[in-house]
């Protein structure tokens, strides 16, 4: 029989839910922005936009804080150890029903392509997106800072546009992804309930 | 006694405005006594008089106001010319082109009705003579006119125009007039400025009678409703010096706003003058990234577009359509009785004219965008031109991203109009005087271009064809409430109203297409080789589960579900 084990505690739930529901909005209302489709009309996609921005934002703040006054930092350590194994798994394993080689435990709860992919989203993608982001957003702001003699908006807005494809990218692959537990809806129970029905 | 300043009164009718006081203003077409006025002109001696001309009445109006004749003498509105500090061009309406009735020269009388004074029909014009000027046109309250034809004068006594026409221009009563003159009104200047081209709204296109009693939506500034202004509310007057400009207009004024009695060179007419470089404000209370349009996202795009851009969405909407074409090469075809004609589309709007030829009309006009730093060159008379292709009769100049220009939105006027084939040089018909030459009396190209070439010093080949030309007129009255101001998507998308300026980045808009291509193959790879894994997963695990029900029996009871 299986045993139940608490992974996902609740403000690290609600950040995660609050946090997928920010990125939806910002992904949609980017690529309006950017152009590529209409939906809520331009200067409501900017508002949104910006308005999602801040929220998370803030939500970072707290999170950032809660990571560290917890301890939860250390499981985005990245790790090597298993990797192949993990590639192996998901190239193979699944299909033919083989063992899952990573057993998810409350201190140890990403495997190891998991903290990979979520450091790159820490480390490469989140500068990239914030940095250009608040560039853009502040954008008025560049004659009294200076910026205007460095910057173009074309270039920050290139890179931002890059970070979204990123980021869009990132959100596909991990909502698959998702669907990788021992059943299909395994994984997103797990982080709307917390508990993790180990197997 | 009142000094023939109107500035002070400008103010003191800007304060009024603000302070809500809508009912002592000026502007209303009956002549209202004005309460405000320390001077009741109908009560001075000098002007009951008998006047039998308007030179008469002029030299009454110098009796107290010394020096107002020679204030006008200095104006553009006198001289009619023009030197650009920069360009050294020689300009005015004494000999620039256009393409509507094309120039003024060899038929002074009739076009300069329209000049501030008395007289002006050929080069005999005394302009240093201070009875010459025009006092009543522009400080008339009504019962005024100038007919054209008249060489500025309005008409004395019953006036058969033109002679042996049957139609006749009733006379003014001057001492009527003289008596109730006040400050200037809108329909002073409209009088003239409303119908360059020969007609109501013809050239402009945000000029037109409609601003006498414009509603809100068509111009916040001057209806009853909003600001009530008159023209001189912006176009301050100094010196009877009015400032503004077609010719040398300022494009981009990157300033806080004057306060009132600042010290300062500007252009009082531009809108920075009064709402400053950064005019967009967070409603009380509010913060502002709830905003839906961040008052300092907003007031970043000063930094590339004109104010006009946003708030004038469209051009002739007032009701008067604007000419956006005119063809002189289809002049000159009769009525089936062998008569000039003149035919009207489905609003009663002449749409052709024997005497003028076709033309094109526009209401709710979208303008033109381009980048404009103020700086503007005509082609003149002594301009070489290229008939190959639509001849500039203006060009506004600036350099897209430049810090002193900025995205306006301009009328583009088309004509089709005469030119020498030989000299390839724009010609000047002949054309609106009553005589043996001129083109609307004798309907004979060679002898009007003949007799304009002559009157404007040029040579001509007596070769003579139709040329295609392009005018811009910069697009600036007509402010809209700022509700009706432009939606941002109107610019922030791909096709839409600044499609074609370069010089800017526009978010929604512009991209980088191999940034686009690389990106969405990287989503749709992702997205299809999830599918791919997933189906896999599915597949085999379908297999798996045969496999068990087909092999042992036995275990299927513990196969993955």
């Amino acid at each position: 029989m299986s045993e139940r084990i608490y992974l996902y505690k609740r403000f690290e739930r609600f950040w995660h839910w609050s946090q997928a529901a920010l990125i939806i909005v910002m992904l949609l209302t980017g690529f309006e922005i950017h152009g590529s489709y209409v939906l809520f009309g331009f200067a409501q996609a900017v508002r949104a936009h910006t308005l999602a921005a801040w929220t998370l934002l803030t939500l970072w703040a707290f999170t950032i804080v809660w990571q560290f006054t917890t301890g939860e930092w250390r499981q985005y350590l990245p790790t090597l150890k298993k990797v192949d194994a993990m590639l192996k798994y998901y190239l193979q394993g699944i299909f033919i029903d083989a063992p899952h080689p990573f057993k998810k435990t409350p201190v140890a709860k990403h495997n190891p392509l998991q903290r990979l992919a979520y450091l790159a989203f820490l480390a490469l993608m989140s500068p990239l997106i914030w940095g250009s982001g608040l560039l853009y957003l502040f954008y008025p702001e560049w004659p009294n800072w200076g910026l205007d003699r460095w910057l173009s908006l074309e270039w920050v807005a290139l890179a931002h546009t890059a970070g979204g494809f990123m980021i869009l990218t990132f959100f596909v692959a991990h909502v698959y992804m998702t669907t990788t537990g021992h059943t299909p809806f395994a994984h997103i129970k797990a982080m709307i309930t917390g508990w993790e029905e180990a197997h | 006694m009142r000094r023939a300043l109107p500035s002070p009164f400008v103010t003191l009718a800007l304060v009024l405005a603000v302070s809500g006081n809508a009912a002592a203003l000026p502007g209303s077409a009956s002549a209202k006594p004005d309460k405000r006025s320390t001077a009741d002109h109908s009560k001075f001696k000098v002007l009951q008089q008998d006047f039998k001309s308007g030179q008469e009445v002029t030299r009454a109006c110098l009796s107290c106001h010394t020096e107002a004749a020679r204030h006008i003498m200095k104006t553009r509105h006198w001289t009619w010319e023009y030197t650009h500090p920069d360009t050294g061009q020689k300009l005015g309406k004494k000999t620039m082109l256009n393409g509507f009735c094309i120039g003024d020269q060899s038929n002074e009388a009739f076009c300069n009705s329209c000049h501030i004074g008395y007289g002006w029909e050929n080069d005999e014009f005394d302009f240093a003579n201070e009875e010459n000027v025009d006092c009543l046109v522009c400080h008339n309250q009504g019962q005024y006119t100038k007919p054209s034809g008249l060489a500025g004068h309005p008409a004395y006594v019953r006036t058969e125009y033109p002679p042996g026409s049957g139609t006749f221009l009733e006379p003014v009563n001057l001492a009527q007039v003289a008596a109730h003159v006040g400050p200037t009104r809108k329909e002073n200047c409209g009088a003239c400025h409303y119908n360059g081209g020969g007609g109501d709204g013809v050239k402009h296109g945000d000029l037109d009678s409609s601003l006498n009693r414009a509603s809100r939506q068509l111009d916040v500034h001057m209806s009853a409703d909003g600001g009530n202004f008159s023209c001189s509310t912006c176009h301050q007057t100094d010196a009877h010096q009015v400032s503004g400009s077609r010719i040398a207009p300022t494009a981009a004024d990157p300033h806080g706003p004057l306060l009132r009695g600042q010290a300062s060179d500007r252009n009082p007419t531009t809108c920075q003058s009064c709402h400053g470089d950064a005019p967009h404000r967070a409603p009380a209370g509010r913060l502002s990234v709830t905003q839906l349009q961040a008052p300092e996202l907003l007031n970043a795009h000063t930094r590339t577009l004109a104010c006009q851009t946003c708030h004038i969405p469209t051009f002739a909407r007032g009701g008067i359509p604007t000419k956006m074409s005119w063809d002189w090469s289809q002049a000159g075809k009769m009525g089936p009785d062998g008569k000039p004609q003149k035919l009207k589309d489905e609003h009663g709007h002449i749409i052709y004219d024997s005497r003028k030829g076709q033309f094109g009309l526009g209401e709710n006009v979208t303008p033109e965008y381009l980048w404009f730093n103020g700086k503007v060159t005509y082609t003149l008379q002594t301009d070489t031109i290229d008939p190959s292709r639509p001849v500039p009769i203006n060009t506004f100049h600036g350099t897209p991203g430049a810090p002193d220009a900025r995205i306006w939105p301009v009328k583009r006027f088309r004509g089709r109009q005469p030119y020498d084939t030989k000299n390839l040089t724009l010609l000047v018909p002949h054309s609106a005087i009553p005589d043996a030459t001129a083109y609307w009396y004798n309907f004979d190209w060679d002898k009007a271009l003949r007799a304009g070439a002559a009157a404007t010093g040029m040579p001509f080949s007596g070769q003579y064809d139709f040329v295609d030309t392009e005018m811009l007129w910069p697009i600036t009255h007509m402010v809209a409430p700022k509700e009706d101001a432009l939606d941002c998507h109107e610019c922030h998308r791909q096709d839409g109203r600044l499609a074609g300026i370069t010089g800017v980045y526009i978010p929604g808009r512009d991209r980088h297409a191999w940034l686009d291509n690389i990106g969405w193959t990287l989503v749709g790879l992702t997205t299809l080789g999830s599918f791919g894994h997933g189906l896999a997963r599915i597949l085999t695990r379908r297999r798996k589960a045969q496999d068990s029900d087909a092999g042992t029996p036995d275990d299927s009871h513990g196969a993955q579900t």
